[in-house]
């Protein structure tokens, strides 16, 4: 499934007073990578709720390919093509990886009112496969995701809302947790499906290094509002963003 | 396909020859105490197994399990003293009224989760006993169901012989656990697992935690029934304890005995459950003591049960060689 277009329109979040998504207009256009950008608490992670559907935003709609998601339920918006890999791994812990990724599918389907036959089915497991060739987690695929390293689990968290066929990936962190070396790995994979599956990818981040290197576009958010968004050479040169996030180690001279 | 018939025809094999084997030691040593053994090791090894569906594949903890093995024990004990019924008809309408219990019960219970489901199933079952204590001309109260169940003989089979109703029990069990496995293996039991491991993650992927946890409960509580039914054809009536919450609370007991995460490991802890109880029992008034005791040291010590220690330490023992 190739890429889908994300928009989203004067998207709006207050919990009782304190406003976590304010006014937010993005545009993620069919097949581009982006990154999403921010101090703590700018609201990067409750962005990624109201596109999927777990919270109901206060104004504003969310559209996908020009069809209008706004408010629809999870499973929904799953099914729409709007897949989601967690900030913490979110797994089934005595699966093992292939089963994980069956299971994935299978429900996906709603293919599990099934008394008198085997789980996995045939053909789910071999889709199954494929997907864990295209993340490189054939080697671990009859472990326990509770046996996984962190990174393998993440890993594997993102390979699950991968298997579901998106047209939309949302990526939460996915380097959160990781060390230095482990980081540029699952980073690496997440360029290469992204290049495989021509999806549209949008990710939170909080290495610069990773961002600067591959995102196509980024946009950064403070106080649940977009500060600034443009190619990564063009948010390092703004002196907003500078001030309010990057600080100096980051920045490229600004543009005079 | 054909991955499907195979594990199937694996069990199929496998439960045949445990069949064969019970029979042919039961009907060997012919010793009036071991037909007895069987059969009450079947029903509750049965009880047991069917509330592990629950317990270890589910994650739900119920503690009002019993309702149904009372449940099927007084339907068919009611509807065989009709004397309308033969017993296989009686069986499938006593397995029929379990199941319409727990559909009913189970749709107030599932919603909630942990404590509160273990409770509210608690309340249920404590509201059957009420009513069996309650409602005397249909029950007998806390006399039971007086004045025995009548067993006419069916296709060859007489239950009112000792060696047919142990060779009849043995059978019942292990047709159930076949069913059961397979229940456990399919697409439906892994759903099961998934809300037993994660049940947002599932509930995220599209699965109704509501209907499938619903399953789960209406499946578990027929084979309780089908346990109670050969309660009930065992001491030839029915009576108010089967219904107790020191019912349900054995048949955990059993499970926590026998482990919770190995399939066969509550027709373990049946089987280990029964022979201590007869031991203890022969020796000493304070069996609930020494019961107590035994469970303590498992949990706390072992921190499982021995089906669970032993297959994976089996498991373990594996790893390391390759």
């Amino acid at each position: 499934m190739t890429g889908g277009r994300l928009e989203l329109i004067g998207l709006r979040k207050a919990f009782g007073g304190v406003v976590a998504t304010d006014n937010v207009t993005l545009t993620f256009a069919a097949g581009t990578l982006s990154a999403i950008i921010g101090p703590n608490g700018a609201g990067k992670t409750t962005l990624f709720h109201l596109v999927t559907g777990k919270l109901a935003p206060s104004a504003g709609r969310v559209l996908l390919d020009g069809e209008d998601i706004t408010g629809l339920d999870r499973q929904t918006i799953v099914r729409k093509g709007i897949g989601r890999a967690f900030q913490v791994a979110n797994l089934f812990p005595s699966f093992t990886v292939a089963e994980s990724l069956a299971a994935a599918i299978m429900t996906h389907e709603g293919r599990t009112a099934r008394l008198f036959s085997a789980f996995p089915p045939r053909d789910i497991a071999r889709r199954a496969e494929e997907v864990m060739e295209l993340c490189g987690l054939s080697p671990l695929a009859r472990r326990p995701a509770k046996h996984l390293s962190h990174g393998d689990q993440k890993l594997l968290d993102v390979a699950m809302a991968l298997a579901l066929d998106p047209k939309v990936l949302l990526l939460d962190e996915p380097t959160a947790g990781m060390g230095p070396e482990e980081r540029w790995r699952m980073i690496e994979r997440v360029y290469r499906l992204w290049q495989a599956k021509g999806l549209t990818l949008v990710f939170i981040e909080h290495d610069m290094d990773i961002v600067f290197r591959i995102a196509e576009s980024v946009r950064v958010l403070r106080y649940g509002a977009v500060l600034a968004e443009g190619t990564p050479e063009e948010v390092r040169r703004n002196p907003a963003v500078i001030e309010a996030y990057l600080g100096a180690e980051h920045a490229l001279e600004a543009a005079p | 396909m054909r991955a499907v018939s195979d594990s199937l025809r694996g069990d199929l094999l496998f439960g045949a020859l445990a069949f064969t084997l019970l029979a042919a030691v039961d009907l060997g040593l012919g010793s009036p105490g071991l037909l007895d053994f069987t059969i009450r090791f079947a029903t509750f090894a049965l009880l047991a197994l069917s509330l592990n569906l629950l317990i270890g594949v589910t994650g739900l903890v119920s503690f009002g399990h019993a309702a149904y093995f009372a449940m099927g024990a007084y339907a068919f004990g009611l509807l065989m003293q009709t004397g309308a019924w033969s017993i296989p008809a009686a069986l499938v309408a006593a397995l029929a009224a379990s199941a319409l219990f727990a559909l009913v019960v189970g749709a107030l219970c599932v919603r909630l989760t942990e404590i509160y489901f273990a409770f509210l199933t608690l309340a249920f079952q404590m509201l059957l006993h009420s009513v069996i204590l309650a409602w005397i001309p249909l029950t007998g109260g806390d006399q039971g169901l007086m004045g025995g169940i009548p067993k006419p003989a069916f296709l060859g089979i007489d239950l009112a012989r000792q060696d047919h109703l142990a060779l009849f029990s043995a059978f019942c069990l292990i047709a159930s656990t076949v069913i059961l496995r397979q229940v456990v293996r399919s697409p439906f039991g892994a759903a099961l697992r998934m809300l037993r491991d994660n049940p947002d993650r599932a509930a995220f992927l599209g699965l109704s935690v509501f209907r499938y946890r619903l399953g789960a409960f209406v499946i578990a509580g027929t084979f309780a029934g089908l346990a109670g039914v050969l309660m009930s054809l065992y001491v030839s009536g029915a009576f108010p304890s089967f219904a107790f919450w020191t019912t349900s609370g054995e048949a955990i007991f059993m499970i926590m005995l026998g482990g919770i995460t190995v399939f066969l490991g509550p027709i373990v802890g049946a089987a280990l459950f029964i022979l201590l109880n007869d031991r203890i029992t022969a020796l000493t008034d304070h069996h609930g003591l020494y019961m107590g005791a035994i469970l303590l040291v498992l949990v706390l010590g072992l921190r499982k049960g021995l089906l669970d220690f032993v297959v994976e330490a089996w498991r373990e023992r594996k790893e390391r060689r390759s």
